[in-house]
């Protein structure tokens, strides 16, 4: 049973569903809609989002990502909170934006507007918020990766682990090197396929390890690119979003897993 | 040293698939996290210290004109000399010329990164001076003629069998003839060997972890005492260090190195930490007649006052190698210079050119572990960023790369565009994929499918377009 809260309510909440959500796992924009909703917010989804632009502003093309920051600060300006679920898109946002217009003080000053009101979804619910963990069930032993952006750049680190320890029926088992890269980086993965391959070896001997049936993370890059390895190699590791577990939402297929 | 950055993809491979790196990789990546993460944890102040070492570097970098010239005079008034040396080929004419007028056949060397970054050893040794490296790790990588692997720990990439076969082929004509096995003994046989060399050498030659401007004192850590027996038997001292090296008191030595071991190896303090202030005085027991110091710029001037000024504070304690899991899957060969991890993928392209050192700055993940544990709170990403975006203006970056960011940013500019562009990908990609759940080979993904499956999409469209037909609130 799910029991809604609500400390979020009359606030308005625009969800940055993140382009990778978008488009191949739409359930984690739900499953944080749902969050979102549950504890008392009005969930809105601005229809000019796209991308955070982090894509160019790590490879280098400044002029794009200043571009599209700018377009991403038109599309989120008047609600009380923004909240993305994912610590690197949040990152980019919350830690980066404001460096973007360092010369440019008007943009600036929105920028860092922007950067104060915006959240990576499990540090909203349990600092901003103050949601307890949720009351529902999923049958699995976890083990949960820190992924490096939301952990270094936003302190991800509790928050996910607060809201799971409520879950009825998951175990969560802490991994060695839980804080330490996937190998994933964006396009480092695709320029860097061999050295992404070895980090995430070791990642995998890590999860394997624990002995969980279940991988959690609060980004899916990283969930992709895991979940990617796991299954080349046949092992019987369940990958999924943080966000779908503590939404009770745990019952589509995993990352990766045939549809039915 | 001669760079192979250039070369860095074919370099990734070739360590990736040498098994004596990877099995001394596995071990260091564990190990040198574990003894800092103690040392650390025995510390409450250490994060008020890491801000205090950042305030005292970069104070001593907004003024390194004052403190510069205040060491100067100092060197000068205790009888020592200071050389400046603009380039890599300034410092080591001055050190040759030096070495000449001392008579020098045999150089005792310990503790310097700058001695491989302005090739010393191959330019003395071209010259009939043999020079001696006298740190254990680096007189392990003289003996097989290789570059340092870290900075701190030069022969880290090696096996205890690999440094035993080593041993065994080099000592034997000193009449060492059994290979052994034990680490002790490998390293009582090596402490032997080079006793006799200190004994011979006419000269030493030490790095600087730090200069200390209102003393004139040059100071210097290690584990094994090599650096005291280089400067202290030889009849001449030359320290080479480059500028950004000057701090102004001693107490801010202090306060350094209170971060600086316990980055590096986990140590409280080093076995070591000796303070070199001018020559032999009268009444001295020991030390130099002479004493030198050489000053070397080679393109860091030119970095002050700009927005890569941070990488300047760097204290050479090599945290951010043993943190970086890149460092850690490859080793510091790979990186084909002298500086390797990330601290390397910042200060290369500064000292080598971007068309030679530009995979450096992009092989990141921008994980951001080494700027977690950087002491002087070096911004490492941020840094590695600003080459990338060098890169990017100069069209240095790969056009098939070029293109695909291009066009990503078109469409992320244009948001209905995306949302076809973004709907057509996702139902393609989640019907042909739907019943294995993955793909295992997909065109012009070969970059992500060489190692992994790529997961299909979900079924049902993408996020945007069930919102809207749900009556989800768009404005």
């Amino acid at each position: 049973m799910r029991q809604p809260q609500r400390p979020g309510a009359g606030l308005d909440v625009a969800l940055f569903v993140t382009c990778l959500v978008d488009m191949f796992r739409p359930s984690v924009g739900f499953a944080a809609a749902r969050l979102l909703e549950d504890a008392g917010c009005r969930v809105v989804v601005p229809e000019a989002q796209t991308c955070c632009g982090q894509p160019a502003y790590n490879s280098g093309d400044r002029a794009d990502a200043v571009d599209i920051a700018r377009r991403v600060i038109e599309a989120f300006e008047g609600y009380d909170h923004v909240v993305a679920p994912s610590g690197s898109c949040g990152g980019m946002i919350a830690h980066h934006y404001p460096a973007l217009f360092a010369d440019d003080p008007a943009m600036k000053a929105r920028a860092e507007a922007l950067a104060a009101r915006t959240h990576e979804l499990t540090t909203f619910l349990v600092d901003v918020l103050g949601v307890a963990p949720p009351a529902v069930r999923c049958e699995a032993t976890a083990t949960y990766h820190d992924s490096c952006s939301g952990l270094r750049e936003l302190g991800v680190k509790a928050q996910p682990r607060k809201l799971l320890a409520g879950v009825e029926g998951l175990t969560l088992v802490e991994m060695k090197g839980a804080e330490i890269c996937c190998g994933f980086g964006g396009t480092f993965c695709v320029k860097y396929p061999d050295i992404s391959n070895a980090m995430l070896d070791d990642k995998l001997a890590d999860i394997e390890a624990t002995g969980a049936d279940t991988l959690l993370a609060g980004d899916l890059g990283c969930l992709l690119n895991m979940a990617g390895k796991l299954q080349r190699e046949g092992r019987p590791v369940k990958v999924r979003h943080v966000a779908e577990v503590i939404a009770g939402m745990a019952d589509e297929p995993a990352i990766g897993e045939p549809a039915p | 040293m001669k760079s192979t950055a250039h070369a860095f993809k074919d370099n990734i491979g070739e360590a990736l698939r040498d098994a004596n790196l990877q099995q001394s990789l596995s071990i260091m990546k564990v190990g040198f996290v574990e003894r800092r993460r103690g040392a650390v944890d025995r510390m409450p102040e250490f994060e008020a210290l890491r801000d205090r070492a950042r305030d005292i570097k970069n104070h001593a970098l907004a003024n390194l004109d004052f403190y510069l010239e205040r060491f100067e005079r100092k060197v000068l008034a205790l009888g020592g000399h200071v050389h400046w040396a603009p380039t890599a080929e300034d410092a080591r004419r001055i050190v040759l010329d030096l070495c000449r007028q001392a008579n020098a056949r045999t150089v005792a060397k310990s503790k310097s990164m700058i001695a491989e970054e302005i090739g010393l050893n191959e330019h003395l040794e071209a010259h009939g001076i043999a020079p001696i490296e006298t740190d254990l790790g680096e007189y392990i990588i003289q003996l097989r003629q290789e570059p340092p692997s870290h900075i701190i720990a030069p022969a880290v990439h090696l096996t205890k069998d690999q440094v035993a076969d080593t041993f065994h082929e080099h000592h034997g004509k000193l009449g060492f003839t059994r290979r052994l096995t034990e680490r002790n003994d490998l390293v009582a046989e090596a402490r032997e060997v080079l006793r006799r060399k200190f004994q011979e050498a006419d000269v030493g030659i030490t790095g600087a972890n730090f200069l200390v401007a209102e003393t004139g004192s040059s100071m210097l850590v290690t584990n094994e005492g090599n650096a005291d027996l280089s400067n202290t038997l030889p009849d001449t001292h030359i320290v080479i260090a480059s500028i950004e090296k000057v701090i102004p008191t001693l107490e801010d030595a202090a306060a350094l190195l209170r971060v600086l071991a316990r980055s590096a190896t986990g140590q409280e303090w080093s076995s070591y930490t000796t303070f070199n202030t001018g020559p032999r005085r009268d009444g001295d027991p020991d030390g130099p007649r002479s004493y030198h110091v050489v000053l070397l710029d080679n393109g860091r001037s030119s970095v002050l006052g700009g927005e890569m000024q941070d990488m300047l504070r760097c204290i050479r304690c090599g945290a951010c190698m043993n943190h970086c899991p890149v460092y850690g899957a490859i080793g510091g060969h790979a990186y084909g210079w002298v500086y390797p991890g990330p601290i390397g993928a910042v200060l290369d392209p500064q000292l080598l050119g971007l068309e030679e050192a530009g995979d450096l700055p992009n092989a990141s993940t921008f994980c951001g572990r080494c700027e977690s544990v950087c002491p002087v709170r070096i911004p490492l990403p941020r840094l590695m960023r600003h080459w990338r975006e060098r890169e990017f203006e100069r069209r240095l970056t790969p056009p098939a790369v070029r293109k695909a960011l291009g066009l990503w940013a078109f469409l992320a500019k244009r948001p209905r565009l995306y949302r076809v562009a973004t709907g057509i990908a996702n139902r393609a990609l989640a019907l042909f994929g739907r019943a294995q759940g993955r793909y295992d080979a997909l065109p012009l993904a070969g970059g992500w499918t060489k190692h992994r499956d790529m997961p299909a999409p979900q079924t049902g469209g993408t996020f945007h377009a069930q919102w809207k037909a749900r009556g989800g609130a768009v404005r």
